[in-house]
């Protein structure tokens, strides 16, 4: 990887920790309602895999912990803000909430609350590429581990395959399913190895480290692009907050929490450009307050002042307004 | 005007949607190379060929997600669900995805998917074959349900549902595919909302659709002639959302009402034509409106049990004549 990526990549990561941190603040001062799922810990997965891919182009969904995955498609950052505030400004509106971030402008299809629910919809919008001959463009699913153990993963990576769709699935293995451990619920614990009964090459990666997610991803999103055919590609990472704000946290441990911190993916790539000497502490440093302040500044202010949606606006977006095809004709 | 049955009339809005636009695709399990279990599809894989008409493997909940996937991105999917009891393995895809994305996004996604599927009893296919589960679909905003009762309504409510922005669940009954009827030979798009006046009348309004309407208009015609009573038949096609003006115009003219329902009384059609007549026409009413449903149980297999469980013409028939005072 060149170093204007790594640095780039490491810029990303940084302002990504910054902004969900500001969340978790704006959440405790209830300016942001509903449930707030963070991303902290995860941040090498969601950069690693997009810069392999073309974000923007291809089109990408993913289930409710989606701030950055929609931010590393090119989102606005203040529009995500102002919807996790609700305001008209966000990019949903503020008819969709954290959970529900969408920027089809982006080719960011949404982030869902139903788990594994994107499988197939991933595996859709895959279709309809292959249908109108999009032969340049792949459709992308980032989901957890947990997602694996719903039917819609089994049907849907049996679909992909059989009928040949270009739909690469992502897999951030974050070892939890809301607070029960992966090897509690789930037989198989390496979840690309699951893929296996549907035909469909697999593999792994260390998603704390982002430069191994890209070479990984890099493979991945060639073969979808070039080969017409899905991949299943699984990032081993950690979420370094809990499931949502109203964990309680008392299904993981302290030390092991602790041990993961040690492989925070900002910290890795930071360490390892700063010992190559391409970066210093201070340029480190710099990085850290520009993105504390770009998050302050430009979208904490911006939601905090943009307008709350009209309530009149209550029923609009249910149905499509003055279709036709409703009342045309004669009974 | 040709006369056909419903299975064609369906056939040919479908073999005329695919024609008229690449985008349209079929999905479902045996839509295809086997022409569709009740012939709705007969003849389009060969004439579409396989991308285009897609034999699904039995996984309802998956392939209907992937169809909305794909109509995120421009396309038209029709879904057919074998039979509605399957559905409910559909549901979270429908309900979760289809019906709120345009909401939940702030307007700027959609998924114009047609779901059909045949529901209803059709002679001892015992409790997991026999839903009728238009109650659960007419209960969620973002989705249209609509149900044909003639191949009029089939082939234009299906052509309208396709070329519709919105998710459309077509509501088709086991029993009626051989059921033959006039369809325009011109191409023919049915609106899809509000309702049907099948028969005028000035005693009574007999509320039904699909399968139901039937009763009713057969239920009118012995009532008028042994009983002197002159029914007004009214077809709800549209049951999300359900025709309040037209449910009220009528009951303004007759100041009487019954519904009729294949399905279970709870929470169904027709408590919510109830709901409407009191909202909309309560002064209007001289006799309180009464309901005829199935027994609120699951259908059981052995013919006289299913027989005791679900209304028909005779229950219509009775219970418009103990409205009347007339009964037995």
């Amino acid at each position: 990887m060149d170093d204007k990526l790594r640095h780039r990549l490491l810029q990303d990561m940084v302002y990504a920790r910054r902004f969900e941190e500001r969340c978790y603040e704006a959440y405790v001062e209830r300016k942001i309602g509903g449930f707030l799922h963070l991303y902290p810990g995860q941040e090498a997965c969601a950069y690693g895999v997009m810069a392999a891919a073309r974000p923007g182009h291809d089109y990408v969904i993913t289930g409710y912990r989606d701030h950055i995955h929609a931010i590393a498609c090119g989102v606005d950052p203040k529009a995500v803000m102002a919807e996790l505030y609700g305001k008209a400004t966000g990019c949903s509106r503020g008819f969709g909430g954290s959970m529900h971030i969408f920027d089809v402008a982006h080719r960011f299809m949404g982030g869902y609350a139903i788990v594994g629910g994107p499988f197939p919809l991933a595996a859709g919008m895959a279709l309809a590429l292959k249908q109108q001959g999009h032969d340049d463009t792949i459709s992308i699913c980032f989901l957890g581990d947990a997602a694996n153990n719903q039917g819609t993963f089994h049907e849907t990576m049996n679909m992909a395959s059989v009928w040949e769709l270009p739909v690469l699935f992502v897999c951030e293995n974050n070892l939890y399913g809301i607070g029960t451990a992966l090897e509690r619920s789930t037989a198989v614990h390496d979840q690309y190895e699951r893929v296996a009964g549907y035909d469909i090459p697999a593999a792994m990666a260390d998603g704390q480290d982002v430069e191994a997610v890209y070479d990984a991803a890099k493979v991945a999103v060639d073969h979808v692009r070039n080969n017409r055919r899905p991949y299943f590609l699984e990032l081993k990472t950690y979420r370094f907050r809990g499931h949502s704000m109203s964990d309680g946290g008392k299904y993981r441990t302290k030390e092991e929490e602790a041990e993961w911190k040690k492989r925070d993916p900002i910290r890795i790539l930071r360490d390892r450009l700063i010992a190559e000497g391409k970066m210093t502490k201070a340029d480190y440093k710099q990085i850290d307050r520009g993105a504390i302040k770009l998050v302050e500044d430009v979208s904490v202010a911006f939601a905090e002042n943009s307008a709350e949606p009209d309530v009149t606006d209550v029923t609009s977006y249910v149905y499509a307004e003055h279709d036709p095809w409703v009342r045309g004709g004669s009974i | 005007m040709a006369q056909l049955h419903l299975w064609e009339a369906l056939q040919r809005a479908h073999d005329e949607e695919l024609a008229n636009d690449d985008g349209v695709i079929v999905m479902g399990e045996d839509v295809g190379k086997a022409g569709g279990t009740y012939k709705a599809t007969l003849g389009l894989w060969t004439k579409y060929g396989e991308k285009r008409v897609i034999d699904t493997p039995i996984s309802e909940g998956s392939f209907t997600g992937i169809a909305i996937g794909a109509s995120f991105l421009g396309m038209r999917p029709i879904v057919e669900i074998m039979s509605v009891n399957f559905a409910w393995l559909a549901m979270d895809q429908l309900m979760n995805t289809a019906a709120k994305v345009r909401y939940m996004s702030g307007g700027q996604l959609t998924a114009p998917i047609v779901m059909r599927s045949p529901g209803g009893t059709a002679h001892q296919l015992g409790a997991q074959h026999s839903a009728r589960m238009e109650k659960v679909f007419m209960g969620v905003a973002g989705l249209r349900v609509v149900t044909p009762s003639t191949p009029k309504q089939a082939y234009g409510l299906l052509k309208s549902a396709v070329r519709c922005d919105d998710p459309v669940f077509i509501n088709e009954h086991e029993r009626m595919y051989g059921l033959r009827g006039e369809v325009p030979d011109g191409e023919y798009f049915h609106p899809l909302e509000g309702s049907r006046v099948a028969r005028e009348g000035k005693d009574v309004t007999l509320f039904g659709y699909n399968i139901s309407t039937w009763w009713n208009l057969e239920a009118a015609k012995i009532l008028a002639r042994k009983h002197g009573i002159d029914c007004e038949v009214i077809d709800l096609f549209s049951l999300k959302p359900l025709d309040r003006e037209g449910i009220a115009r009528s009951v303004t003219k007759t100041h009487r009402a019954l519904i009729s329902e294949e399905a279970e009384a709870p929470v169904g059609v027709g408590s919510e034509v109830m709901a409407i007549l009191n909202e909309e026409c309560f002064f209007e009413l001289d006799a309180a409106p009464v309901r005829v449903s199935a027994l609120d149980v699951p259908v059981p297999y052995n013919a006289a049990l299913e027989h005791a469980a679900i209304p028909s013409t005779e229950w219509v028939v009775d219970a418009v004549l103990e409205m009347f005072g007339k009964g037995a």
